[in-house]
């Protein structure tokens, strides 16, 4: 059972929600928490464990082979990137630009770009009793997220059982990361803030969970604040709010000190459990 | 001599496109012939990645000497340009193409 928890707007609570909800499943069951937001994981803040295990993870870039070269151009007229461009005499790669798709390494008539490795960034998974915690970071440099976003949603799908609640902290936006970190999830959980903000990128969000043809439902962090717009958006299209988070000094001083939220504030634990209790139903009807 | 401007249009009024890799148009003046060509770059709006690199490429293809543009070339594409060896000037972006020729023969435009 995977549940990825993402949002339109960056700062709604992803993570908040991430890591309360992960330990509040923890009291009944194992769980998985999946830090994909690889370009700054946080969740690691507030979820502490032993680590077990450390993986470097690689992408493939095509490297260029002088001697062998004809110079014929076809490498870049088939990199959709520009990632490969022929320069009079020679061949650059950028391998920022480039997507591994091979289509260079493959089509290239002399095999003059054969693909090679490239350090990229570092998976790392803990345990703490019920939980299991893995984390991917991006390493400094690393423009694309989407690899390593990939390769460690196999690793989870390796490493644990299908039945497994898991859950995904998904990186911001609604750009390629995001889709990548939610196509293969069951339940998409939107976060979202009762601001035209909020409101303006959980449209953007809910939109592209459309396309994806995900089931999602939508959590409003903060409420209290702003207006019922969000609320009204919900009603009217049908969107299932789960919970409704109270705006509270208190969560942004626990959140602070990376302590989790609902230990100390019921009325939060609350919220929580009724989002717990959807995603079991959800389970249990699967 | 051949001198590369990015530009909005094809003629000495034109707008100068402060833009590098995203520049609708690359104009080049040949000042023995007193002559242009240009290249239409508006299709560079259609790609998500790689504007710099692309457009790199094509200017080397145009083969000038100089480039005169706006706020410069971003990491990619100054990383192809410098291997061509050609000598970029920076500034001109809120010029005309003419204005901007002058500038660089007046020596008021910033090397990159």
């Amino acid at each position: 059972m995977k549940i990825a928890i993402a949002s339109g707007k960056g700062g709604t609570g992803k993570t908040t929600l991430s890591t309360n909800l992960t330990a509040l499943f923890a009291e009944t069951e194992t769980v998985v928490l999946t830090d994909l937001d690889v370009e700054e994981p946080n969740s690691g803040l507030f979820i502490k464990g032993e680590l077990v295990k450390e993986e470097i993870k690689y992408k493939m870039i095509p490297e260029w082979k002088e001697d062998t070269c004809t110079l014929c151009g076809e490498c870049q007229k088939v990199c959709n990137f520009h990632a490969v461009i022929q320069l009079g005499p020679q061949i650059l790669v950028f391998p920022e630009l480039c997507h591994s798709c091979y289509a260079c390494s493959e089509l290239c008539p002399t095999s003059s770009l054969p693909m090679i490795t490239q350090r990229m960034g570092l998976l790392k998974q803990f345990e703490n009793k019920n939980i299991s915690f893995i984390e991917s970071r991006l390493d400094i440099g690393q423009e694309q997220a989407v690899p390593l976003i990939a390769q460690t949603n196999e690793y989870v799908d390796k490493a644990f059982n299908k039945n497994t609640v898991k859950i995904f902290d998904a990186p911001p936006g609604t750009s390629c990361p995001v889709i990548e970190a939610t196509k293969d999830v069951d339940f998409v959980i939107l976060v979202t803030e009762p601001t035209p903000f909020g409101l303006h990128d959980l449209k953007l969000a809910v939109e592209t969970m459309k396309e994806l043809q995900k089931d999602f439902g939508v959590v409003i962090n903060r409420y209290g604040v702003g207006n019922d717009d969000v609320l009204d958006y919900c009603e009217e299209d049908n969107i299932p709010i789960l919970a409704k988070i109270p705006n509270s000094r208190k969560v942004a001083e626990l959140y602070s000190k990376g302590e989790l939220v609902y230990t100390e504030l019921p009325e939060v634990k609350k919220e929580l459990q009724n989002v717990k209790n959807y995603i079991i139903n959800l389970k249990n009807n699967n | 001599m051949k001198i590369a401007f990015t530009t909005k249009g094809t003629e000495w009024e034109s707008e100068m496109d402060p833009r590098f890799g995203r520049t609708e148009f690359i104009l080049v003046y040949d000042d023995e012939k007193d002559e242009f060509t240009s290249f239409d770059n508006r299709e560079i709006e259609n790609e998500a990645h790689g504007a710099g690199p692309k457009t790199s490429q094509k200017l080397f293809e145009m083969g000038p000497q100089v480039l005169l543009t706006g706020n410069g070339p971003g990491g990619n594409a100054a990383t192809i340009l410098q291997k061509t060896g050609m000598k970029i000037y920076i500034g001109a972006g809120q010029m005309s193409v003419k204005e901007a020729f002058e500038a660089y023969k007046n020596n008021s435009l910033k090397e990159f």
